[in-house]
């Protein structure tokens, strides 16, 4: 069963000037729509791994998935329940203590004034739960000591850290875990050693993860599922192995050719031309025409579908 | 050498006490450093010390007419009077009071409506800039530019305001009784705006931080958030100004006192001694009003040093 079901999540952000600014400068409002039209599923106990160049709308999705954000359209349901039009209360507190998130900077994600123990056991005790020597096994399970639980977050690394986000993450026994860029601030060693932390708590805990992600090496490591976001769009699905092997999309072939990789060492590497367009004038008809180096007349009239070729979902006119 | 591989090694655990860790930090080291803040600071604790204990230091209570003996009125420091032969360390004033006690005493007034009006001050900056910051929208629009307009105007204008409105809704018995209640609530009014200001910024600044995503995710409401979270992460600064806010509400309290508009005859401040020696000061007796201003000097300006190296202690950019 589906842990996660998304359907046509799309999200826009009003990104007008102020009202006077309009006003004197004779211009209307502005809309950014940093999501749009998103179908995907996640089965429980697997990583669904999200991956897009900045601006492709892959946290205001992780935003979405655990209810920070509202949809503007579209829905989320989360074992059947959609947080943002839930209105029984119980429900919406089974759910929320299913779900946790990691994020990206683990220097802005701890309060600095509190104490280890504290920020691990807030999302049981903001329940009114017992955590009596939660925090000192949680600790342990993340690989640092017991003995951290007293002190404040300035006195850890980076690495260290990202353990705490990941035991804070654990303390209200989430079925699903939603990572923004967990490694993307950590130093390649360390980035290492959180990702494994990762896969094995997954196993000993039976977690889901979505991975949130611009590094295609750190996605092809843990994700069972990928999708890749194009601004807003999801453009090809498939499983890992499928998606690295049998590429359908011009733009994961362009991202994977960027991609560095150990064995081409010093070869040739295709660098993405051109950038990611403005959201808030989009191109017409498939938004990655400007860049596509087989775009044909049609790319630029009218948008692919996301359609089903073999193992994949693909939106290019062009795929087999 | 010795070998360690067969010993297992303690983690170890110093446990530091409070006092040590205070004596370790940075503060207290900058602390050390500055002259000028050690000698504020002994300062500011006599004269808090003095205004605290003054029934056991001053000779009489100046305001207790049966300890008072018109006959020493006016004398000079240090000089025997003429007809009781009684000598006062700081003189007398017009009606015979020991000018030493009667500066005890109004220190005391005075430190009490500023710390009092500092401290109702920073509760409603505080509370209304978390909430403006943290909420947004209107209510921020609203709170905000009231905070602008009651800028536009001199602090001391508005708490002479708020305190003639709030002189006029009292009745008479009970003004004297009331006087520095509403002197406090009068400061403090028209002070609120730094700290709301301040505590608006710095909250838009955690707000987007992801330790706040984090609790609200969890479901937290945007009250614990606001308390828990934002609120000890914004409060150094508010710290800071709370010092200067000190110095500038003794100094507003004296203000209003020597117009006349603050704290009632009965228990005179030192802004109101002060008015009171000033009728004196052309006719020779200058003690009356010099001793009194001079200790309001001290008192302001060692809080307000001392305010001043706050700040660039816990300004990191300044160091």
């Amino acid at each position: 069963m589906a842990l996660i079901s998304v359907k046509n999540l799309t999200r826009v952000f009003d990104v007008s000037k102020p009202w006077l600014n309009r006003v004197i400068e004779r211009r209307g409002k502005a809309f950014l729509t940093a999501v749009s039209d998103v179908d995907f599923e996640v089965t429980e106990r697997t990583t669904y791994g999200l991956v897009g160049e900045s601006g492709s709308g892959k946290s205001t999705i992780g935003r979405m998935l655990v209810g920070l954000l509202t949809p503007s359209g579209g829905t989320v349901e989360i074992e059947g329940v959609n947080l943002a039009t839930e209105t029984d209360a119980k429900k919406v507190d089974v759910i929320r203590s299913d779900i946790q998130m990691i994020f990206q900077d683990p220097y802005a994600s701890l309060n600095p004034r509190w104490r280890v123990r504290d920020i691990i056991v807030e999302p049981v005790v903001a329940r009114g739960g017992d955590a009596t020597g939660l925090a000192e096994r949680l600790l342990e399970q993340v690989g640092l000591s017991a003995l951290d639980a007293g002190k404040f977050p300035h006195e850890f690394s980076g690495g260290q850290r990202q353990r705490i986000c990941i035991a804070r993450a654990l303390s209200s026994e989430p079925k699903l875990i939603v990572c923004d860029e967990p490694t993307s601030a950590l130093d390649v060693s360390v980035q290492a050693q959180v990702l494994n932390l990762m896969s094995d708590l997954k196993d000993n805990f039976g977690l889901t993860y979505v991975l949130i992600s611009h590094d295609l090496t750190v996605v092809r490591h843990m994700a069972d599922r990928i999708g890749v976001l194009y601004l807003g769009r999801l453009v090809e699905e498939a499983g890992a192995e499928d998606l690295f092997a049998d590429t359908k999309h011009p733009y994961t072939k362009m991202l994977l050719e960027a991609a560095p990789q150990i064995d081409g060492f010093g070869r040739e590497a295709a660098l993405p031309e051109g950038e990611i367009p403005d959201p808030i004038n989009p191109p017409s008809g498939c938004a990655f025409h400007p860049r596509c180096p087989i775009a044909k007349n049609i790319c630029t009239q009218e948008r692919p579908d996301l359609r089903e070729v073999g193992q994949t979902r693909v939106a290019c006119h062009f795929a087999q | 050498m010795t070998d360690l591989s067969n010993q297992t090694v303690a983690p170890k655990v110093v446990q530091k006490s409070r006092l040590r860790v205070f004596l370790d930090s940075d503060i207290y080291y900058t602390f050390r450093r500055s002259p000028v803040a050690v000698v504020s600071t002994i300062v500011v604790t006599i004269l808090v010390l003095s205004a605290i204990f003054a029934p056991l230091i001053a000779s009489t209570n100046p305001f207790d007419p049966a300890s008072l003996n018109l006959m020493n009125g006016f004398t000079a420091p240090m000089t025997p009077n003429a007809f009781t032969g009684e000598s006062f360390l700081l003189g007398t004033d017009d009606q015979g009071r020991d000018v030493f006690s009667t500066i005890l005493y109004g220190m005391r007034v005075s430190l009490f409506v500023g710390v009092a009006a500092v401290l109702f001050a920073m509760v409603l900056g505080i509370t209304l800039g978390l909430i403006s910051g943290y909420v947004g929208g209107w209510t921020e629009t609203i709170i905000m530019r009231t905070a602008d307009v009651q800028l536009t105007f001199p602090s001391i204008l508005v708490a002479m305001l708020i305190f003639g409105i709030a002189k006029g809704f009292t009745p008479i018995e009970y003004r004297d009784q009331m006087a520095i209640w509403v002197l406090i609530i009068a400061i403090g009014l028209s002070d609120w705006v730094q700290f709301a200001r301040v505590v608006r910024g710095a909250t838009l600044v955690e707000k987007r931080k992801e330790y706040v995503e984090a609790a609200r995710l969890i479901g937290r409401t945007p009250y614990a958030i606001m308390l828990r979270h934002i609120l000890p992460n914004v409060l150094s600064p508010v710290l800071v100004i709370a010092t200067i806010s000190l110095a500038l509400a003794i100094i507003a309290e004296a203000t209003l006192s020597f117009l006349g508009v603050g704290a009632p005859p009965t228990q005179p401040s030192l802004g109101t001694l002060i008015r009171i020696g000033q009728g004196f000061l052309f006719s020779g007796e200058w003690w009356i009003l010099l001793f009194p201003a001079f200790t309001l000097l001290t008192l302001a300006l060692s809080v307000n040093l001392l305010g001043d190296w706050l700040r660039d202690a816990l300004n990191p950019r300044l160091r």
